[in-house]
């Protein structure tokens, strides 16, 4: 087929789908959520249609249409999950040592009278880590607030001050403690990665936390900061999605959540039924993943064309 | 409720937008430059923000300074220097070379030859922090712990030319060995095993951001 074929095939696909819109739209076979998906797509496309006349002829990119069958299913795995966890059905989750040891780390600091200090990781707002870090903080928060237990929370960046600084207030104002908040809990002490790594070591050092809690983006400084946690006898438990820095801190803490467990553990400890489906939704994703990758092994070993056609398209997405 | 329900909507119509734009043709007027305008929007922000870090890291200084909490003498340090690099760095260059922060002025100078060199020392010192966390790590006191300390052992050889040296003088290629099955093979397939998990855990979460099921990143259950 020539290329001129192929963008007329996809001009037509994409009329296709536009005559189709009024009828899901109004379709009760779709959730709302799954409406709200589409109109802002169409939203999108609406601002987009002068893409026809450019160089481009179609405003779809076809060349990414493996990640989008990824997506769609991906969130329907997530949103039917969340679905079945309203309804009460039972969701098992397998136990993360880590997390049932923030409360157990936490009433440690309370009975020593000395603090719990929180470092939610290096990077700026816009990384999930950090986002999955200051979510897992608002829980921790939430405990030392009960207990009535000191906290700190260095940061390296002013954007991750103001997100932190809001999150703690909220769990110390939800544990009824609203008066024990501290704007200063949260605070911003450099912007270099050096010099925060040297600021919180000396704290480690002088005040000598009884809990360190890292969750978060970690780089060369993890093992500086997890190594003077040690020394200084503290608990200590971290988290992060990066492989490389995982061993160090599997080296230098008590627990440690790797990868997935990091961004899973904000659902975990909130014990909310719908926040768990979400993590069920990814766990119907990495069996999904598991068996491609099963399917591509024995067709890669045992055929050619088939196995080379399986891999680029597996490779793509 | 209107605190809870904005940053929400927020949430939705920009990851939403964002994730549509990423399928639709980079060229096009507006979707395109959806992605790039948002984090320059992040830059402009942070940028203002930086205020704040400012105001925290002067305010907390100067209450440890006035109530005589232990170290506050190291608190005027910070104050200083704060204070020392910040000011004529911010002054114009058209009042004096020094201001400023190009070559020559008050400011390259103190990162040069104070700020540059402390932030290597610190750096220097995670080989003494490697060789502890090694120490701790490597004692074989459990089967699981020994095939580590032997895996660790063959890996380090490997790494540093006198032990591929030496581990050449044993029978087989081992320094290949080594690479095949150790680093691409087993290190390789438990780092994309990790990789994996990781990106299906940003995902979820971005997905339960979208759609407001997450709402702790707001200080909201």
């Amino acid at each position: 087929m020539k290329s001129l074929d192929v963008l007329q095939v996809m001009v037509q696909f994409e009329s296709k789908i536009w005559r189709r819109v009024p009828l899901i739209l109004t379709s009760k076979t779709f959730s709302a959520a799954h409406k709200c998906w589409l109109a802002v797509f169409l939203l999108v496309t609406l601002f987009s249609q002068p893409a026809y006349c450019q160089d481009e002829a179609t405003t779809f990119r076809f060349d990414r249409i493996n990640a989008l069958i990824t997506v769609i299913i991906f969130s329907g795995a997530v949103l039917l999950f969340t679905r079945w966890a309203r309804q009460g059905k039972p969701l098992f989750l397998r136990k993360i040592p880590g997390l049932e040891a923030v409360e157990e780390a936490v009433g440690r600091a309370t009975e020593m009278g000395r603090p719990v200090l929180y470092i939610p990781g290096i990077e700026e707002l816009d990384q999930m880590e950090t986002i999955a870090g200051i979510s897992i903080l608002g829980r921790v928060a939430q405990i030392t607030a009960q207990y009535e237990t000191p906290l700190m929370v260095p940061v390296r960046y002013p954007l991750v001050l103001a997100a932190g600084q809001e999150v703690v207030e909220q769990a110390y104002i939800h544990a009824g403690k609203a008066e024990a908040y501290d704007k200063d809990m949260v605070r911003y002490v450099a912007g270099e990665q050096f010099a925060f790594t040297a600021t919180v070591n000396g704290y480690m050092m002088r005040e000598r936390p009884a809990t360190n809690i890292y969750m978060g983006a970690f780089f060369a400084e993890s093992l500086l900061l997890a190594e003077t946690g040690n020394a200084a006898g503290s608990i200590q438990i971290a988290g992060t999605g990066r492989p490389e820095q995982l061993p160090f801190f599997v080296a230098a803490c008590d627990y440690t959540l790797m990868g997935e467990e990091l961004f899973a553990a904000s659902a975990y400890l909130s014990h909310e039924p719908i926040m768990m489906g979400g993590l069920k939704g990814q766990d119907f994703m990495k069996i999904l993943i598991i068996i491609l990758i099963l399917t591509g092994i024995i067709l890669v070993t045992f055929t050619t064309g088939a196995g080379e056609t399986f891999k680029s398209w597996f490779q793509a997405v | 409720m209107v605190r809870t329900a904005i940053p929400v909507i927020v949430a939705f119509i920009t990851g939403a937008a964002m994730t549509v734009a990423f399928f639709l043709n980079e060229k096009t007027p507006f979707v395109g430059q959806i992605s790039e305008q948002l984090l320059d929007w992040l830059i402009i922000i942070g940028g203002f923000t930086l205020l704040l870090g400012v105001v925290s890291i002067l305010r907390v200084s100067w209450q440890s300074v006035q109530r005589r909490r232990e170290g506050w003498v190291y608190k005027i340090a910070t104050i200083v220097s704060v204070l020392v690099m910040a000011i004529p760095s911010l002054l114009p260059v058209s009042w004096s070379p020094l201001f400023g922060r190009f070559e020559g002025s008050i400011y390259d100078w103190l990162f040069m030859n104070l700020q540059s060199p402390m932030m290597a020392t610190m750096f220097a010192t995670l080989a003494f922090y490697i060789a502890s966390a090694a120490y701790r790590a490597f004692r074989a006191r459990t089967p699981e712990a020994t095939l580590l300390l032997i895996t660790a052992t063959l890996v380090m050889f490997w790494r540093v030319p006198i032990g591929e040296a030496l581990l050449n003088h044993l029978p087989g290629d081992v320094p290949a060995l080594v690479n095949k099955y150790v680093m691409n093979g087993v290190n390789l397939a438990v780092q994309r095993g990790i990789i994996i998990g990781a990106a299906l855990g940003a995902s979820a979460m971005s997905l339960r951001i979208i759609l407001g099921i997450e709402r702790t990143y707001m200080g909201r259950g």
